[in-house]
């Protein structure tokens, strides 16, 4: 398959987004399921972060499973951004004269802004893995919490501009998996029907909604004293 | 009928072009679009002013030579194409933009014309099923089931108009491409040059400068011959296959 | 069989015939009588299996070396490049419109016919044959139509492999449904757009061998003259419609299948750009333009609305099938609201005047009758000049019979376009119809090889004249379409072509110099006249003309003054036209200029065919020949010839007969009563 004509399709481009985009919406499934956790108080959180390292032990080493996950999320992400990118270009160079007016007829709001909403997420990562897994900030000049994981959540979503950006983040992550899901399912060639095309649709509404929804829920319940130290 | 119309005009390929508007009265609302462009040009060569170019042919809808992006819909506001809609679908008074279909591999020619042959050239590259005149067998000795033909048919209804290339925000052809794709892929006489076919359309697609596809299904809204977004999955799974087999 | 006999094609069942009367007189002079040379002889079964053994063959390694222009990308044009790309021949093919997809065979609603015999309902080539013959009135060339009938079946096949998706059973075999009054069921449809898939059929193939480098395709060139060196056509002088270049094109063969003129009517269903300026660039060149008088006008299409209208919509004639087509009894009534009109008040005229065959009489007579209903003051719709134009055709009663959903589920899409045009809901009102320009039967003169009188020019589909006589049956213009440039053209070219490569000549020869300068010349006069009229005033005034006078029905005073109103537009056309821009860029108006001017021409020959004809046959009805009851009166005596009229310039056409002898069919008197 190296070097056919078809893996330097455009399409070819395509699907490589669609499979890395379906490899982000099966990682976030499982840090969203791990997130509500929180709800089962610190030491259950604290714990499973602890497992999630050990998990795989003594077939690998420690922190060995988490490590294979960050580079295939790493390689995803580049090849995600890299395809995006190509493709954002080629579209920008087959219409290089803009409309004076153009209405949009068939098009959701979401599938319209996958491009900004892609950076904006991207943005968001960055910030994200600075503010949980690199750096550790704590905002409220707190411990960074080695050890405790917890505690870093719960200072953080305490401070409510912290909690605006992440909210504001969950948002674009509904919209970029409303279409995403879809749009991955058609690429794939999985909606060769209108019934088929219409529950790849009500695909991209659930995983939206539960997905976005439940990273939502650990904040808000931080916010609003639901979860507390 | 009283209109304001913005119409772009441009003298040639080279020239820059810009929007000029005309103020045009006594439309009938029976008119076809159309017919109202060319009271206008009626007027135009009255006042010695150059009409102005736009496609048009059979009028009833099946060529697909008319184009034309209306207030910023491809064939204006019905599903329809340009030369079947009629003023009716407008009101008086109404300020009306019109503006060439918008794509790299679709340049003007001039005022509200543009050269498809990009179209052309990608069913020159494979939109075909090689059978020589009096090579064929008798017709019946193969049966095409009933509802894959029938989707064949509903596909095969394209006009190639274009509308859908300027719909779609990335200048993509994949809707043309998933049309011509699935009619012959669906029916058993289309099987042979099946996965070489789409290497080839896909190929030529690519070449000609337009888009890739994001999904978002603008070309299918404006597509004057209601053909559904379903063929660009068709499109993509057979591309897929054909990945598969190495071509 | 009884009432269908069938001969064996070998003795001649009528005299030539002599005409008496001569209305024409003083517009025309009589040539020599016309034979064509390459007709075949022998049982009629055999005559084309014969000849195409008797045509020689091109050595494959010599097809390289010889060029073919073909003019026209529909059925006719299109299967004629796809096929003679691949035989190996160099194919250059020639279209006005941006793609070759775009031609208007597309438009063909109904279907193709084919003697397929799949119903098992009695079928064959011979009954297609008798139809089409029966059908044309007598007035087509037996050995034609008899060939047209055998490659039917062919061409089925032809178009499945390449992937027409034609309507298919349960079972996945093609469906058929019986068509145009035909008691077979013979016609392979693809729903409603059976054009558009055969065209794209034809298109795909032709666009293969583009790739495949045999045929150049050359879109927006439009041509406008015939280059002939020696009596032999060697190629076309074209402008390419967006440089403004007028190139030269030179070949062995050209052929023309620029389909028909209706647009001299410039009202009619055939596309805004369908011209004549090909075939009679080619007439003026010494080509004979034959019966151009035939004209079928259908009678099912969406009334004119106002003086704007640029062109007309055929609606499907199945809806007869279903609807019943009335007007109000009383003049008075015509302004109200149909559905305020009660039963006792309607006039279902055809189901009056026609008891047997009620609303599904032919075209020509439900076109007739509903001119006839109209000029009587009792037309519906909206005023155009001093009468209604406009006639119900109501499906008010299938509704109730059938169910809206019935009828919504047969008509959809017909329905649909009649809302979209009209604004009225054909479920809630009765539809308005009124009859068209559809079809022309009349066309360049071609032998059975379908070369013209000029040597190495042929022509195929609707632009020659030869198949359909003086009416053409529904579902057999695609069918002819498609012989012509399939199975026929390649298989009679060669025989031209044996004798090739011709002489090469270059574009500095006296003959292509000469012809490039007419073009220029004419070009630079459209813009030169400065005068105060566009080009399509011209062509609404002509069509004005031509439909009053001659149109549905035709009469000798008409049409001379219809000969006289032509010749004045035609000198009004050359003081006062107005052609703004230039010659060197797109230039839509420079073009319509053109193509206007040679449709006035024709305009005036159609006028004389018309009332040198003093019969009614198909197409064509004279109010002179009549029976008592107001049906067509042939008269075979006088006119069971082909008119084939050679370009006369200020002297008039110079008409030469061809003598139509049948040997398989005797010709009978049609009655629908």
């Amino acid at each position: 398959m190296k070097g056919s004509r078809a893996a330097r399709s455009t399409i070819a481009l395509k699907l490589l987004m669609a499979v890395s985009g379906l490899l982000f919406i099966g990682f976030t499934v499982g840090h969203m399921y791990g997130n509500l956790k929180a709800f089962s108080g610190e030491e259950a959180f604290n714990e499973y972060a602890h497992h999630l390292r050990e998990l795989g032990e003594p077939m690998l080493p420690y922190e060995g499973f988490l490590w294979i996950v960050r580079v295939g999320l790493l390689a995803a992400i580049i090849v995600h951004i890299a395809c995006a990118f190509v493709l954002w270009q080629r579209a920008a160079k087959a219409r290089p004269v803009k409309y004076v007016a153009k209405k949009n007829r068939g098009s959701s709001l979401s599938s319209r802004t996958m491009r900004w909403g892609g950076i904006t997420l991207l943005l968001f990562i960055v910030w994200h893995l600075l503010n949980f897994t690199i750096v550790k900030v704590n905002p409220s000049n707190g411990s960074t919490g080695d050890d405790n994981p917890y505690q870093l959540v719960v200072d953080t979503f305490d401070t409510p501009w912290m909690t605006v950006i992440y909210l504001l983040a969950m948002v674009a992550l509904g919209f970029h998996l409303h279409h995403g899901t879809f749009s991955s399912l058609q690429t794939l060639g999985f909606t060769n029907t209108a019934s088929s095309r219409a529950r790849a649709r009500a695909a991209g509404w659930v995983i939206a909604i539960v997905i976005a929804g439940g990273f939502t829920l650990v904040p808000l319940s931080v916010l609003v004293g639901i979860i507390e130290k | 009928m009283n209109l304001t119309l913005n119409i772009w005009r441009q003298t040639g390929p080279d020239d820059k072009g810009g929007i000029h508007t005309y103020q045009l009265s006594g439309i009938s609302p029976d008119m076809s679009f159309l017919e109202m462009l060319d009271v206008l040009n009626e007027q135009l060569n009255e006042k010695g002013e150059e009409p102005i170019a736009f496609d048009s042919d059979c009028r009833e809808g099946i060529c697909g030579m008319c184009s034309l992006m209306i207030n910023g819909e491809a064939h204006g506001p019905e599903v329809t194409t340009t030369c079947q809609l009629h003023m009716r679908s407008f009101s008086d008074g109404d300020t009306i933009t019109i503006e060439p279909w918008r794509a790299e591999p679709f340049p003007v020619i001039k005022d509200l014309v543009v050269d498809r042959g990009a179209f052309d050239r990608i069913i020159q590259a494979g939109g075909f099923i090689s059978a020589n005149t009096g090579s064929a067998p008798e017709a019946n000795s193969v049966p095409a089931p009933r509802d894959k033909a029938m989707r064949a048919f509903n596909v095969a209804t394209c006009i190639g108009c274009g509308g859908c290339v300027a719909a779609c925000p990335n200048g993509s052809a994949s809707l043309f491409l998933g049309a011509k794709i699935t009619h012959l892929g669906e029916l058993p006489q289309g099987q042979p040059e099946r996965y070489t076919r789409v290497v080839d359309m896909v190929g030529q697609h690519d070449h000609e400068g337009f888009g890739g596809c994001t999904n978002i299904g603008e070309c299918a809204a404006a597509c004057p011959k209601e053909i559904p977004l379903d063929v660009i999955s068709q499109l993509n799974k057979d591309l897929r296959t054909a990945l598969k087999q190495g071509l | 069989m009884a009432g269908s006999t069938l001969h064996d094609g070998l003795t001649p069942l009528n005299d030539p015939s002599e005409q008496k009367s001569d209305d024409a007189h003083g517009y025309y002079t009589l040539g020599d009588k016309l034979v064509d040379p390459n007709a075949p002889t022998g049982p009629i079964k055999d005559r084309w299996t014969t000849r195409k053994f008797e045509n020689r063959l091109v050595n494959p390694a010599n097809r390289r070396k010889l060029d073919i222009i073909i003019v026209g990308t529909g059925l006719a044009g299109g299967a004629a490049a796809a096929t003679l790309g691949e035989a190996g021949y160099n194919v250059k093919s020639f279209c006005y419109q941006d793609s070759p997809r775009r031609a208007h065979s597309i438009a063909a609603q109904g279907g193709i016919n084919a003697a397929k015999n799949y119903k098992e309902d009695g079928d064959s080539t011979f009954r297609l044959f008798y139809d089409t013959v029966k059908g044309g009135d007598y007035r087509s060339r037996e050995s034609n139509v008899y060939r047209l009938a055998e490659v039917s079946a062919n061409i089925i096949d032809q178009c499945v492999a390449q992937g027409v998706p034609f309507a298919r059973d349960y079972g996945g075999l093609l469906d058929n449904r019986s068509f145009g009054g035909v008691q077979v069921s013979r016609t392979f449809y693809a729903r409603g757009q059976t054009g558009q898939q055969l065209l794209i059929g034809a298109y795909q193939a032709m666009e293969r061998q583009v790739a495949a480098g045999t045929v150049e395709s050359f879109t927006r060139h439009e041509m406008l003259e015939l280059i002939v060196v020696d009596g032999k056509a060697r190629g076309i002088i074209a402008r390419d419609m967006v440089s403004g270049e007028i190139e030269t094109h030179l070949a062995d063969v050209v052929v023309l299948a620029t389909g028909g003129y209706g647009n001299v009517f410039f009202l009619s269903t055939n596309a805004m750009g369908s011209n004549v300026t090909a075939a009679w660039r080619a007439h003026r060149k010494g080509a004979y333009m034959a019966n151009p008088c035939y004209t079928q006008i259908h009678p099912t299409c969406i009334p004119v609305s106002g003086e704007h209208q640029s062109k007309l919509t055929l609606m499907s004639e199945s809806l007869r099938n279903d609807g019943r087509i009335w007007v109000p009894k009383k003049a008075e009534d015509c302004e109200k609201d149909p559905r305020d009109i009660p039963e006792e008040d309607r006039d279902y005229y055809l189901e009056r005047i026609y008891p047997s065959f009620g609303n599904l009489v032919p075209r020509d007579i439900a076109s007739r009758q509903a001119k006839n209903m109209c000029d009587e003051g009792r037309g519906v719709g909206p005023k155009v000049g001093d009468f209604r134009r406009g006639v119900y055709l109501d499906l008010g009663d299938a509704i109730k019979r059938l169910g809206k959903d019935a009828i919504e589920e047969k008509y959809d899409n017909l329905l649909d376009m009649y809302e979209r045009i009209t604004g009225e809901n054909p479920y809630e009102m009765p539809m308005r119809i009124y009859p068209a320009v559809h079809y022309v039967m009349g066309g360049l003169w071609v032998d059975y090889h379908l070369q013209s009188n000029i040597e190495g020019l042929f022509v195929s589909g609707e632009a020659n004249f030869s198949d359909h006589g003086a009416n053409r049956l529904g579902a057999s213009a695609l069918m002819q379409g498609l012989a012509d440039g399939y199975f026929v053209l390649p298989n009679t070219i060669r025989e031209y072509l044996a004798d090739g490569p011709f002489e090469k000549i270059d574009e500095s020869h006296e003959a292509v110099v000469e012809a490039k300068k007419q073009v220029e010349e004419r070009i630079s006069k459209f813009l030169s006249i400065n005068g105060t009229r566009s080009a399509d005033s011209y062509h609404k005034e002509l069509g004005n003309i031509m439909w009053e006078y001659c149109g549905m029905e035709r009469t000798e005073d008409g049409l001379r003054k219809a000969i006289d109103l032509i010749r004045e537009l035609k000198a009004d056309f050359w003081t006062n036209l107005k052609v703004l821009g230039s010659a060197d860029t797109l230039n839509q108006s420079l073009e319509r200029a053109g193509r206007v001017i040679d449709f006035i021409e024709l305009g005036e020959l159609m006028c004389i065919d018309a009332l040198n004809r003093r019969e009614s046959c198909g197409g064509h009805f004279r109010g002179e020949s009549q029976t008592e009851d107001g049906e067509a009166l042939r008269h075979d005596d006088e006119f069971a010839y082909v008119a084939a009229w050679e370009w006369g310039a200020e002297n008039g056409p110079v008409l030469h007969k061809e003598d139509l002898i049948y040997t398989a069919i005797e010709m009978k008197q049609r009655s629908y009563k």
